[in-house]
């Protein structure tokens, strides 16, 4: 198992180079580019080539790429030309991270402890109308887009329920420790804090959970369908044990190897989504970040948090594997 | 007064959009405590089912059980739920046909064998363990202790099934119910199983139920055989005369289609002709008489009713008589 984990963080390691290597060559594709975006289209060609060589962009893009990864070595990933110029990278992804992580944990936990428990039900009440209303509802939620939803909940939930309309901003009035407002709060002891962070992540968590949840529920569902006929299901019924046992012991432990595979799957999806829902609830995280960023072609920022965000998340499928071992014996022996 | 008491009891399975299906069809038998009866028929012939909807297994929706279950005094089919996991695993245990899928694969065997002590008997985690160590030896699975920490696949077929059987009589049920226990295995261990399961039964004093398709394991267990064909029970009789002397073209199908050691050379085996597939509706006579050697062109017009004849319950026309070849010889 050790000996597994190790072999699969080298090849994150492996994927990382890889990826910065295609990163670094595709944005330079791009058209436009950070000169033009910070002096504008009636810039002097005077002006554009000293910023060019400033920048380091007069150089061929391999010497840039290799001169990137020396520095980066030791921490160095550069400074921001778009998003808070003069910034270095690194400091921005320290400052923006832990708001769409987040984001991110909260839409995951929501759309698992709503998906799994329905996506049970319904495979329970298999063709009842409560399968079928919510098979219809979660094709909804497949389908509605999220910046739709979110501006319809950031609108129509914010009046109505009194909600804050608007993600936490980093100018807040307490103390920060990690940078994680919900746990900042819990740590120094402000739990009005935490409670306002929290206030603050409902709506955009709801808008960000709506696909996972589709999704977690619909597999639920089918992984549920296909264990509930299984022979060991009749054999535990046979046994006389009671119903909540079979659920958790015999039905839930077998049906939980696709879904852990799903959540592992749609960490990808939260952070694709996580974009434009912090562009609708003006969340400084890495979505937004990433949004101005490629406006304003800054390959620093862009790069580090692009690189981030996959070690994200394979690091969140190597997890997803290592629990497959503990769902299933006859993975661990092999 | 019997153990059990099944009678009339009828299955009829209902899917949106098709025909309902009576899968069994007035089925009465019953079980003296400690005694072995058989349930012996082909595939489809309603064996399973009959022993499902005695356990209160079949789904709730799509099928509906008639008939009276009567088991120690009380009609199972009339219990909730509730009373029925109560019973089921305590008084009623059952041996499935597939061990691997009969397992849990990602629980510990030990867990599998604890949980159902731990249900009925009250008994602490630690406890049942012992108690489980106890089984798994009694039912002759070597090195309890390590099999208990194990999974499903890491054991053998017959160590599954044996440890199935140690989980149908941890409790030591007043009936055990076998639904083809040993279809699975290797002809080797299906012996050692049957002996198995004759040598607890007779311990515990528990009545068995025997399903199978297979007339050598009805030969060496039962003490009343049942023959189903297509949900009715078409013989009925002690085990000795029905193998001496099979009534029913059906039962004597059967036996006539069994290879024997004590066959002259080149004698040849007589197949029963069609399938199930061929059945007309009991409602429009004999189900089994377009299949039958014997077949009248009354056994087409009118159902045969299940009647105390030749010293046996007979629902036939047109029984066998002692003595007769079998109709048709087939080469093989």
């Amino acid at each position: 198992m050790l000996r597994y984990t190790i072999r699969r963080l080298v090849q994150l390691v492996g994927v990382v180079l890889v990826l910065s290597l295609l990163l670094f060559a595709w944005m330079r594709l791009l058209p436009g580019g950070p000169v033009s975006a910070l002096l504008g289209e009636r810039a002097t060609p005077e002006s554009r080539e000293a910023l060019t060589k400033q920048l380091g962009l007069d150089q061929p893009i391999i010497v840039q790429y290799f001169k990137f990864l020396g520095r980066a070595a030791s921490g160095d990933f550069g400074v921001s030309t778009g998003v808070q110029p003069g910034d270095s990278a690194l400091e921005i992804f320290l400052q923006r991270f832990p708001a769409t992580i987040e984001l991110s944990f909260f839409a995951i936990v929501i759309a698992i402890a709503i998906g799994v428990p329905l996506g049970y039900l319904a495979a329970k009440r298999r063709g009842g109308w409560f399968d079928n209303l919510s098979v219809i509802g979660s094709l909804i939620g497949v389908a509605v887009p999220v910046f739709f939803l979110a501006y319809v909940l950031k609108d129509a939930a914010s009046v109505g329920l009194g909600l804050p309309s608007q993600g936490r901003q980093g100018d807040i009035n307490a103390t920060r420790v990690t940078g994680f407002f919900t746990l900042d709060g819990i740590l120094t002891g402000e739990f009005d804090a935490t409670l306002d962070a929290l206030e603050h992540l409902i709506l955009p968590s709801i808008a960000l959970a709506t696909i996972p949840f589709a999704v977690i529920f619909r597999i639920t569902r089918a992984a549920v369908l296909d264990v509930l006929d299984e022979d060991f299901v009749r054999t535990a019924e046979s046994k006389g044990l009671t119903a909540p046992l079979i659920r958790r012991r015999h039905v839930m432990r077998n049906a939980m190897l696709p879904v852990v595979t799903t959540i592992g799957l749609q960490t990808g999806a939260l952070l694709s989504g996580a974009v434009l829902t912090e562009k609708v609830f003006s969340i400084p995280g890495v979505g937004q970040a990433l949004a101005i960023g490629f406006e304003r072609r800054d390959y620093p920022v862009l790069l580090l948090l692009i690189i981030m965000a996959t070690i994200v998340y394979v690091v969140v499928n190597l997890l997803v594997d290592l629990s497959y071992a503990l769902i299933d014996p006859r993975i661990r022996t092999r | 007064m019997a153990l059990l008491e099944v009678r009339d009891l009828t299955v009829v399975f209902q899917r949106r959009g098709e025909e309902p299906f009576r899968a069994v069809d007035g089925v009465s038998f019953d079980v003296e405590p400690g005694q072995t009866v058989g349930l012996v028929g082909e595939s489809g012939c309603g064996k399973s089912v009959t022993s499902l909807a005695i356990m209160g297994l079949l789904p709730k929706r799509g099928a509906t059980v008639t008939g009276t279950v009567t088991y120690d005094g009380t009609d199972l089919l009339k219990l909730s739920d509730k009373q029925m996991r109560d019973k089921r695993g305590s008084e009623l245990g059952m041996v499935f046909q597939d061990p691997l899928s009969s397992l849990n694969p990602v629980i510990p065997i030990g867990i599998q064998v604890t949980e159902v002590l731990e249900r009925h008997r009250g008994l602490a985690r630690k406890e049942a363990m012992i108690e489980a160590k106890n089984l798994l030896d009694k039912v002759g699975i070597p090195d309890p202790n390590r099999r208990l920490k194990e999974y499903p696949h890491q054991l053998s077929g017959g160590m599954r099934q044996r440890a199935l059987i140690a989980i149908a009589l941890a409790c030591r049920p007043k009936l055990l119910i076998a639904d083809e226990p040993t279809t699975a295995l290797d002809v080797t261990i299906q012996a050692q199983i049957l002996s198995l399961m004759k040598e607890l039964v007779q311990d515990l004093g528990t009545a068995l139920v025997m399903i199978t398709h297979d007339l050598g394991v009805v030969a060496g267990l039962c003490d009343e055989v049942n023959v189903l064909y297509g949900g009715k029970v078409v013989e009925k009789a002690n085990r000795h005369p029905l193998f001496a002397e099979p009534r029913h073209p059906y039962t004597h199908g059967l036996l006539s289609s069994i290879p024997r050691l004590d066959a002259a050379p080149g004698e040849k085996l007589t197949p029963i002709k069609g399938s199930v597939a061929d059945n007309i509706p009991w409602a429009q006579g004999c189900a089994f008489a377009p299949r039958c050697p014997n077949a009248l062109d009354v056994c087409v017009q009118v159902t045969p009713a299940e009647e105390d004849q030749l010293g046996r319950l007979l629902r036939c026309h047109n029984p066998v008589v002692p003595g007769t070849p079998a109709a048709e010889e087939v080469p093989v």
